[in-house]
């Protein structure tokens, strides 16, 4: 009950960069089921550029942060294919790693863990009122 | 199944922005029950590996098509529903502010079909599912693959309705065969969501069953605990 979870989330996390700093690069580069589907009706050259017809994907428009250093997982200036796609995934597993973990660490519920379903109203542990911060606020 | 900038229209952007807002800020406050000092990290690594995978598009058997995990389900099942669907939706604003997938100002719909549709549809089987089949590790296969795989399609389905609302190009009252072309499509996709989360879910089961938050639920099953009639307690 009270392992520690840690351990496991190093070992999970390598995992991670291995499956997006590797193997992601052998991953399929045709259009996802979504871009596809928009895509019926219309011709596209090699880039995946519509050329013609009608289809709902028609008015698409550019990402707004098309020119970012990672954008499209690669990372800019890094000429080599597979460098460039694993580095951008790594950076990106570590990136929501932190933003994740960090976020959801900060937001944890401290003290003990609320009696079934219903929190008490009120919250945190009785008796942390701490009189000196008023008589300190008050001078 | 990240929509690009100017598939649908402004105004049904914003509301769904606000949409998800409201719901992901509902998802805090009622995750933050479950989030203690070991689920935290094993959230963060959550959204971490659903970042990795999402990477790995698998190719379908339509020719030319492929398909990545959502991540919904398999979320819910490791971290439960609130907590869950803030994972998924972390994952969609890295992917949006950083690596330019998925448009910044469709975040909001995104966030609705992936994070919040998928992991709902998807925790409603896996709370019905759990409940029917047995307790045993085929069980939880069986749910993460059902629930996954349905979770797909639903979520596709929420792009339809976002399309009908807000779409940017008139499709001549063919509406019903973007919905049957996304159904279909999704339903391929869903059977490779069904056995990357199935698997994911078992291996976790096997090394560390605590970890798992639907497993959580396997314990109250206690032999028909004795009744008492509590006063105004009935349904």
């Amino acid at each position: 009950m009270s392992r520690r979870s840690w351990p496991f989330v190093l070992g999970g996390l390598l995992i991670a960069l291995l499956l997006a700093g590797v193997v992601s690069n052998y991953a399929s580069a045709h259009p996802d089921g979504l871009d596809s589907s928009l895509l019926k009706g219309c011709t596209v050259n090699a880039e995946g550029e519509i050329t013609g017809g009608s289809c709902p994907a028609q008015k698409s428009q550019r990402h707004e942060l098309s020119d970012s250093p990672l954008a499209d997982y690669g990372v800019r200036g890094i000429s080599n294919g597979f460098l460039s796609t694993g580095l951008s995934g790594v950076l990106g597993v570590l990136l929501t790693f932190a933003l994740g973990g960090g976020l959801f660490w900060l937001a944890r519920r401290r003290g003990p863990a609320p009696a079934g379903a219903s929190a008490a109203p009120g919250g945190g542990p009785a008796g942390t009122d701490r009189p000196a911060s008023r008589a300190g606020s008050a001078g | 199944m990240h929509i690009s900038n100017g598939i649908i229209d402004g105004p049904v952007a914003a509301i769904f922005g606000a949409l998800a807002l409201a719901v992901l800020t509902f998802c805090v406050l009622r995750g933050r029950r479950d989030l203690d000092d070991r689920l935290a990290p094993m959230a963060g690594l959550v959204a971490a590996f659903i970042f990795a995978v999402q990477m790995l598009n698998f190719p379908i058997f339509t020719a030319g098509v492929s398909g990545h995990l959502l991540g919904g389900v398999l979320a819910a099942l490791l971290v439960g529903p609130w907590v869950g669907a803030l994972c998924v939706a972390v994952v969609l604003i890295v992917q949006a502010l950083v690596f330019g997938d998925g448009g910044v100002a469709m975040l909001g719909l995104n966030i609705t079909n992936m994070a919040i549709i998928g992991t709902a549809a998807g925790y409603l089987l896996i709370a019905l599912l759990l409940r029917v089949l047995p307790r045993t590790n085929a069980g939880l296969a069986i749910t993460a693959f059902v629930s996954a795989l349905v979770s797909v399609v639903v979520a596709s389905q929420g792009f339809v309705l976002e399309y009908w609302l807000g779409g940017t190009t008139d499709l001549g009252g063919n509406l019903a065969g973007l919905a049957g072309t996304m159904a279909g499509v999704h339903l391929l996709i869903g059977i490779g969501e069904g056995l990357i989360t199935a698997t994911t879910v078992v291996t976790v089961a096997k090394v560390r069953p605590d970890l798992v938050y639907a497993l959580r639920a396997r314990r109250p099953v206690a032999p028909a605990a004795p009744t008492v009639p509590v006063a105004g307690g009935a349904r």
